[in-house]
């Protein structure tokens, strides 16, 4: 961390906070205990600022900004949970379950799973936008794991947390808009990747049940996302 | 390379032309070469010189003229007169006119209208006049001697103030002001910096950077190395769609020409500015003209976007400061330093100056490239530079901006042309597509196609743009269907304050607007095609199922 950087004082829902410039609108929001819903955020990782469930209202800029890689500065005054923010949030996570298929009661995450927790803390009774129902094929040639798209929201975590924490980027996107696919090296089968470690940091910080272990049954599978936090700060690199 | 040579190339040149009794132009842009305009030139050689007129004839390649629903178009300048339509079977008798002093009337395209009078050309003053593959004629028509000017008699902060008294604007569509980005990338510190011309355009309908690339490419190198003295950078990259092939043949051959001579390369007109173009060819990812997904793909990396602030300005290319502008804008950049920027500035509007190039296309006579002074009206873009409506139709609406953009119906015709107007209606002024449609268009449809066009092309990154522009399409299509019910259109209407409200990037941000403009201004349209929710048999289904709850 750099000495130099200033401390500024800002205003996040009418609470005032103090940090450091170099720190976003969302660490400071956590460190207050204000809740700002995430999806593809992850602490440790590189911010990617996709999934826009964090966007928060500043005043005096006119478009929404994503909480989780818009910098603090002084004076800002923010507002994390307008009625307008609340609406659009509910909306993306309709959007969300409507993309694919995403049927709680017989996956493996039901319980742990981020995407369902988010819609009960947004009180999602149902979802508005038809269904697209699409086909889409899974992946269990791996030995330990398995990736299921139909559970996949593409906030790329896996990709992520493979390229910058293991170092194996094994894990990549491709196509485009919907179509969007989270693929193995050159679109492989997992089982016949060359370059996975086998580590299974991706399945332990997927959000969703879309990469699992094998051998769990439906709502069996706990996930462990806090052993990120660790590994970056015994490598000594803040994100 | 010094300014003497520089005259010395451009006095021989003019010295070559004038011995040439009989110049002929022959249009080389893609509308006319995809007529065979190369067939009508290689014809007219030929003819030439079976009647022994090679000494005083001389048949030249340009670039685009303009008109290009007339293609192939030839100009003959000893006779100030332009033929329209002409096939390579012309040639013999267009010789003979020559022999014989009489214009083959036949073909003659009338030059004294409205399309070729009531245009200002700063863009495209050398299109349709130089040959495109030759520097020697870009410098006789003072080609490089802005660059040599901003060299060696302004510093780079005199540059800058030139373009900000200029009042020029990004001409890629946003229309932030120029100057004060190249103020930005000046005074941000970093050892490299970059500058990039964005020249991947992808709107429906839209052909100016295309005809500006392919007509007159050393302009836009010219108002790079400019900007890479004003900003300090000693590097530059094009970023061109792959879909453009003679833009990118031209552009290798003018950066080829261009170094050579030394004005691109090591210490340009003896100063210590080093500037080097490269090329890099986007993949037909309409989201790479997005500045920071194109900085992404020159980088290597997968097209996306990233949220911004940080701006290229500031964090770039390579996490370098990094002078991002379109190729119109660039184009603009020569004049400026050449004439002043005062001089620019008494051109166009208090707050749009200057002159903009518009494609023309739809349903319009005069199909083809124009560039026009800001504030022109466009009632008189559309009835009197294009001709008015085919087949004595009825106009109903003008979409400019692609995809980005709105549809302006008859009210606005007498509005001005500028960022300003335009964006009080609903629309953009976008790089410059304007595509015209008359009473046989259904809005609807046209919202429906555009909205087909942002969802192919969404990159997928964030959830807004990438669920929802199929939502929104899906909804278009069944409102089309006759299938929708007043529900339907409430989802839509939703989606679409959602969408344009919190995508990542301007595509999503503004890939709602063609639904909205045509909402604001055809809504009856829409609603005539809705059905009651009780008499729609399949949507009743849908209304259950979509009230399914969370599984």
């Amino acid at each position: 961390m750099n000495a130099s950087v200033p401390v500024v004082t800002l205003k996040i829902d009418g609470k005032d906070v103090s940090g450091r410039a170099d720190e976003t609108i969302l660490d400071l929001a956590r460190e207050n205990n204000i809740h700002v819903p995430t999806l593809c955020f992850l602490e440790g990782l590189s911010g990617w600022g996709a999934c826009r469930l964090c966007l928060v209202e500043v005043k005096g800029v006119n478009k929404l900004l994503p909480a989780c890689v818009t910098r603090v500065a002084e004076g800002m005054e923010v507002s994390t949970a307008s009625d307008r923010l609340q609406k659009y949030r509910r909306m993306i996570v309709q959007l969300l379950f409507s993309e694919r298929n995403h049927v709680c009661s017989v996956c493996v995450s039901n319980g742990h799973c981020e995407l369902q927790n988010l819609a009960v803390k947004l009180q999602i009774t149902h979802i508005d936008i038809p269904y697209r129902y699409p086909t889409l094929p899974f992946d269990s040639s791996n030995d330990l794991f398995r990736l299921d798209h139909n559970r996949c929201i593409l906030c790329t975590r896996c990709v992520r947390v493979c390229d910058e924490i293991e170092g194996a980027h094994t894990w990549d996107v491709s196509g485009r808009g919907v179509d969007s696919r989270v693929i193995i090296d050159l679109n492989q089968p997992w089982g016949d990747s060359q370059t996975c470690t086998g580590c299974g940091k991706c399945v332990s910080i997927c959000p969703t049940g879309a990469l699992t272990r094998k051998g769990t049954g439906v709502a069996e599978m706990e996930k462990d996302i806090d052993f990120l936090p660790y590994l970056t700060r015994m490598r000594g690199s803040h994100r | 390379m010094t300014a003497e040579e520089l005259d010395q190339i451009a006095e021989e040149e003019r010295e070559s032309t004038r011995k040439c009794r009989h110049r002929l132009h022959v249009c080389m842009a893609a509308g006319c070469l995809s007529l065979h305009s190369d067939q009508v030139k290689s014809s007219l050689e030929a003819q030439i010189k079976a009647s022994g007129l090679e000494g005083e004839c001389r048949v030249k390649g340009v670039g685009c003229m303009g008109l290009c629903s007339a293609g192939p178009l030839v100009s003959v300048s000893s006779q100030d007169v332009t033929y329209q339509d002409v096939a390579p079977e012309d040639a013999p008798e267009i010789v003979q006119g020559l022999q014989a002093g009489k214009p083959v009337e036949r073909l003659r395209c009338p030059t004294d209208v409205p399309f070729f009078t009531r245009q200002k050309k700063i863009v495209l003053e050398n299109c349709g006049a130089i040959d495109p593959e030759r520097i020697e004629e870009y410098i006789a028509a003072e080609g490089y001697a802005a660059l040599h000017k901003a060299l060696t008699t302004m510093t780079g902060a005199q540059t800058i103030e030139q373009v900000s008294r200029s009042g020029l604007r990004g001409r890629g569509g946003a229309g932030y002001p120029t100057g004060l980005k190249w103020g930005m990338v000046a005074k941000a510190s970093g050892a490299a910096k970059y500058v990039i011309c964005n020249a991947d355009e992808g709107d429906p309908g839209a052909f100016m950077d295309r005809s500006v690339l392919e007509s007159d490419p050393h302009r836009v190198l010219e108002g790079m190395a400019i900007a890479a003295y004003a900003v300090g950078a000693s590097q530059g990259y094009i970023y061109v769609r792959a879909e453009y092939p003679l833009a990118v043949k031209r552009l290798k051959t003018a950066i080829r020409q261009a170094e050579r001579l030394g004005v691109l390369g090591s210490s340009i007109f003896g100063t210590p500015l080093n500037f080097k173009i490269d090329i890099r060819l986007g993949a037909g990812a309409f989201v790479c003209g997005e500045e920071t997904a194109l900085i992404a793909s020159v980088e290597g990396l997968r097209g996306q976007p990233r949220p911004r602030p940080p701006f290229p300005a500031e964090a770039g290319l390579w996490g370098a400061p990094t002078l991002i502008n379109n190729v119109e804008t660039f184009a603009n950049i020569a004049p400026i330093i050449r004439n002043g920027g005062d001089w620019y500035a008494a051109i166009g509007t208090a707050k749009s100056k200057g002159t903009k190039t518009f494609a023309l296309a739809g349903k319009i006579n005069n199909t083809g490239l124009i560039e026009v002074p800001m504030g022109i009206t466009l009632r008189d873009i559309i009835y009197d530079i294009g001709g008015g409506i085919p087949d004595g139709k009825k106009f109903k609406a003008v979409q400019t901006g692609g995809p980005s953009g709105g549809c302006i119906p008859e009210q606005f015709l007498d509005m001005p042309v500028d960022y300003d107007s335009l964006s009080k209606v609903g629309s953009i002024m976008g790089s410059g597509g304007m595509i015209i449609m008359d009473e046989t268009s259904s809005m609807v449809d046209v919202a429906r196609f555009f909205m087909e066009f942002c969802m192919f092309e969404s990159c997928g990154k964030c959830v807004p743009c990438r669920v929802g522009t199929v939502h929104m399409h899906d909804l278009l299509r069944k409102i089309i269907e006759r299938k929708a019910t007043a529900r339907d259109m409430a989802l839509l209407e939703e989606l679409c304050d959602m969408v344009k409200c919190t995508s990542l990037c301007g595509l999503g941000q503004s890939a709602p607007n063609p639904v909205l403009t045509t909402l604001r201004y055809f809504r009856h349209e829409y609603d005539e095609l809705l059905v009651q929710d009780d008499d729609a048999a399949g949507a009743k289904g849908v209304a259950q199922g979509a009230k399914e709850t969370v599984p």
